[in-house]
């Protein structure tokens, strides 16, 4: 991007070579749903617009993928689902709109699990997506398009949405950087909702400053969203801030049982180069941790039981003729295209919140988030941040885990509390174990996110990851 | 006892915009599924975008009702499958985690019985179903989504009705209120629809849904109440259930038992924050409201002592009370409020007829001028308004092209008294010994000048005659 700006390259060269790379390696990646055909073109009218000496905006023509769950006007929006196969979003998402005025380029629409739930893509009705570190393994999930797209340099940026780790957990794997903001900084006008009470979209980039690039385009109060919170910052100004002085809390429910020695000793290295640079850290509890899987899979699935029930194939979907039903069986029969898991979660969503059994489910699912949603921000009153791996795991191999409900729960574990609780986590890549990359995560309170993004950077500053063997 | 509840869902018609979304409240001029937008059909990444004034409308109604008001607003989703639901959920308010909807606990007074009000919600009026083709084989089910997000108030009462005429009472009182409020204008199509509960003595309570306007809601009431009598004098037990108004037979139908068992797996609508009932707010709504019902009725017997059904009259239309606020002074308001409940009301009886007429306040004013002059009788300002409903000319121009001025000559009249005298014999007989027939007379001078005849020099005439 900088021999752009510097005018050593036109747009339209960097985009058709962008094109070019993700030509060649999605086949073995399969990062991509859907190729943006008419990138060279808005390419050429950024160039005229430099040529012309016309105000360009502040993204330069940088390629850009977009999760396929966030609306892209005229352009098929999937959720990598059958049932929305050929839906076609008839506005822009906010992120778009903005994005676009800063002249983005969209290179496609990128991979993730059907309607984002899952962790490894594998769940995706179009195939899963594989990890640029080594294609044997998942790159995560849901975002793991998002991930895997900016890792194997097929764009610069992607936007993903995080809605119990969706964003962190690909990033860690696919060891990029991946940004969850505390809830109503981005709107989440034109993300198809899964649980949205706790999603946000999110970054995922190569480098920390490029993520506070994206958050000072695509953030900020939007009177499309009513959850959005106005709180104008400039990420990028201070963001090597530093970490001196500051009091670190190192989670530990996130670094106990079942947590892979490597996981573990790279958390330690963590620990070491933060107080290095003038932090001091020390063990903090969050009890409710423990609590918060079963909360998170409650709550989500409450939520997407209602977010998905509009899809009854009436309006938009896909081909299936509406002769010979009656209502109830003609939406029944439509609804069969949806996944398995999808199907096992709307199942559970018509399960916990039902008359007779929220208060068992449901219900105790809310008292578990507003109690974590308490301790946390009691611990915010003594820590500026706190740290756990992302995931307490090394990626693993296609079909290893998918049926291991336990190693499933170590994947969530870590991330789902920002989301519970609405505060803002970044995942940071920090090592390699065999070639595999583990993330680091910090966490901060809510409106923190600037605070955030300083921590990860100067926490970045102390990593050197070899280049992606892609 | 007969117990008898309701749920009253009226529109906000008078509302620029939908309940989340910039579409038309008012759907009814659009040609069908043209007043649609990603909002109110649900597109998939819509989110919904609070109206306000909908939230400010109504919470004037609670007002209104004496409803107690939350600190804190919040919205829920109402989950099950429909076609005429675009999202597949309703959103609305619920009280069952806390009083969050726009309006607790309140009450109506009707008469002297006292109707408590459970509470009044905010949510969302769904599509439209029609349906098309003769027999069940063809029938089609079309959907028209225009009304689709428009905003609608629910009104849920105790069930303290004991019997169909307070219910009608009820329903005369809370339209006139809302309209009084400028909130909604009940005479719309399908502004006003409700839900009954009805239960006798010793039965079960039975649900009555889809009842489509204020005047079928009575019918409903009524037929059910006979109904379940029916039932308990032949010993056969009311089951306790659901059933539907048939608005074209008008009797109730006992709904599918399925229906009976949805579960709506309520649960807050987290796209919509809570908000918070400041006192500010509440004090800036209360002082905009308008004046209630009661109050100006109290206003008109106190100050220009309008006798109370009078007063009562004029102030429960919003039409009429607005006329009168508009033309009345202190000098002319007793004399306007009776041309109005006396002469006006009789021309101006339906919508239609009111939406044509060219009446303003300048004429009512203008009239009550003339007769409080002597320019014109009652009786040829009776004869003028027609007229003037029909093309809102000047009265001036009225009274010189209907030759409806006063006629006060004494010549003039002593002529045509003589007439009548003449004609009338057998009544001049009768006045010599019953006074009363004396009116008849004057009547019958009245005839003779169209009215213009000024009565009181008329009377005096005739008097002497009579002599």
């Amino acid at each position: 991007m900088h021999q752009v700006k510097n005018g050593d390259i036109s747009v339209e060269e960097f985009t058709a070579k962008t094109i070019e790379r993700i030509r060649q390696l999605d086949d073995s990646i399969h990062a991509f749903l859907h190729v943006n055909s008419d990138a060279i073109e808005q390419a050429k009218v950024i160039d005229k617009k430099i040529k012309s000496g016309e105000k360009v905006g502040d993204c330069f023509g940088m390629p850009i993928s977009i999760k396929d769950n966030i609306c892209i006007k005229d352009t098929k929006t999937t959720c990598a689902s059958k049932m929305l196969q050929d839906f076609v979003a008839p506005y822009d998402a906010t992120v778009i709109s903005r994005l676009k005025q800063q002249d983005a380029i969209f290179v496609g629409k990128v991979n993730l699990d059907e309607f984002a739930m899952g962790l490894t893509t594998e769940f995706s009705a179009y195939g899963p997506t594989h990890n640029p570190w080594n294609v044997d393994y998942v790159p995560g999930g849901s975002s793991g398009g998002s991930a895997a797209s900016v890792s194997a340099f097929e764009c610069v940026a992607s936007l993903g949405s995080d809605t119990g780790g969706s964003v962190r957990n690909p990033a860690s794997f696919c060891g990029v950087v991946g940004f969850k903001p505390t809830y109503g900084l981005i709107s989440r006008f034109g993300l198809i909702s899964y649980a949205n009470s706790i999603e946000q979209i999110g970054p995922i980039t190569r480098t920390v400053k490029d993520t506070a690039f994206m958050l000072n385009i695509v953030s900020g109060h939007d009177s499309n969203d009513d959850t959005t919170v106005d709180n104008p910052q400039d990420y990028l100004s201070g963001i090597d801030a530093g970490i001196e002085g500051k009091k670190i809390g190192i989670i530990q429910e996130m670094v106990g049982d079942g947590i892979d020695p490597a996981v573990l000793s790279a958390t330690k290295n963590a620990v070491t180069k933060l107080e290095g640079l003038g932090a001091t850290c020390e063990d903090a509890h969050l009890e409710m941790v423990k609590y918060s899987v079963a909360a998170y899979y409650t709550i989500t699935a409450t939520e997407a039981g209602s977010n998905l029930a509009r899809y009854d194939n009436l309006l938009y979907g896909y081909d299936l003729p509406v002769e010979g039903y009656e209502f109830n069986s003609y939406i029944s029969k439509a609804r069969t295209k949806f996944g398995p898991e999808v199907t096992r979660r709307m199942i559970l969503g018509g399960f916990v919140p039902s008359a007779g059994h929220a208060g068992r489910y449901f219900l105790k699912a809310l008292k578990v988030k507003q109690k974590l949603t308490r301790e946390i921000e009691h611990l915010f009153k003594k820590y500026d941040y706190l740290i756990a791996p992302t995931v307490p795991i090394l990626p693993f191999k296609f079909g290893e885990k998918i049926d291991d409900p336990i190693a499933l729960f170590l994947v969530d574990i870590n991330t789902v509390t920002a989301n519970l609780t609405g505060k803002p986590a970044i995942s940071v890549p920090f090592e390699l174990s065999n070639g595999l990359p583990i993330g680091m995560q910090i966490l901060a309170n809510s409106n923190e996110d600037k605070s955030v993004l300083q921590a990860a950077h100067a926490l970045e500053s102390t990593v050197k990851l070899p280049e992606v063997p892609i | 006892m007969t117990k008898i509840g309701l749920e009253i869902h009226s529109q906000l018609t008078n509302l620029e915009s939908k309940l989340f979304c910039s579409c038309k409240a008012n759907y009814r001029e659009y040609a069908p599924n043209t007043n649609i937008c990603p909002i109110c059909m649900g597109l998939p990444g819509s989110l919904p975008r609070i109206n306000k004034k909908a939230i400010e409308k109504a919470t004037m109604i609670a007002l209104a009702l004496n409803c107690s008001t939350p600190e804190k607003i919040a919205f829920f989703r109402k989950n099950y499958f429909y076609p005429d639901l675009p999202k597949n959920f309703q959103i609305t308010q619920l009280n069952i985690y806390g009083d969050t909807s726009v309006g607790g606990p309140g009450h109506i007074i009707i008469g002297d019985k006292k109707i408590r009000i459970t509470r009044v919600q905010l949510e969302e009026d769904p599509g439209r179903l029609i349906y098309e083709g003769s027999s069940s084989k063809n029938q089609i089910t079309l959907v028209d989504y225009n009304r689709a997000g428009t905003p609608l108030v629910e009104i849920v009462t105790e069930p303290d009705f004991e019997n169909p005429k307070q219910v009608r009472e009820f329903l005369n009182i809370l339209s006139n209120l809302l309209e009084n409020l400028g909130v909604s204008d009940p005479s719309l199509d399908g502004a006003m629809r409700a839900d009954a509960n009805v239960s006798i003595e010793g039965g079960n309570k039975v649900e009555i849904k889809n009842i489509g306007s204020f005047h079928d809601l009575e019918k409903a009431v009524h037929f059910e109440i006979t109904r379940q009598e029916s039932l308990h004098s032949r010993n056969i037990p009311i089951p306790q259930e659901t059933r539907h108004w048939d608005d074209k037979r008008k009797i109730t139908i006992s709904a599918r038992s399925k229906e009976e068992e949805l579960d709506y797996r309520y649960f807050l609508e987290g796209d919509i924050p809570w908000i918070r009932m400041e006192k500010d707010i509440l004090d800036m709504l209360k002082k905009e409201m308008p004046e209630s019902i009661s109050s100006k009725k109290e206003r008109y017997i106190s100050k220009y002592g309008i006798p109370a059904q009078v007063a009562d009259v004029l102030s429960s239309d919003k039409f009429y009370s607005d006329l009168f606020e508009a033309s009345h002074n202190e000098k002319n308001a007793k004399e306007i409020a009776n041309i109005i409940t006396t002469d006006l009301m009789g021309l101006v009886d339906t919508r239609e007829k009111r939406e044509l007429s060219k009446f303003t306040s300048v004429h009512l004013r203008d009239l009550a001028d003339a007769i409080q002059s002597g320019m014109i009788t009652r009786n040829s300002a009776k004869n003028a308004l027609p007229e003037i409903v029909k093309t809102g000319k000047d009265l001036s121009r009225i009274i010189a092209d209907l030759d409806l001025g006063n006629m006060s000559d004494e010549f003039e009249l002593s002529k045509i008294v003589d007439e009548v005298v003449s004609e009338e014999s057998e009544a001049v007989k009768q006045a010599k010994s019953n006074p009363q027939t004396v009116n008849y007379l004057v009547g019958k001078v009245m005839q003779k000048t169209k009215g213009k005849a000024d009565p009181k020099i008329t009377m005096t005439l005739l008097k002497k005659k009579l002599e």
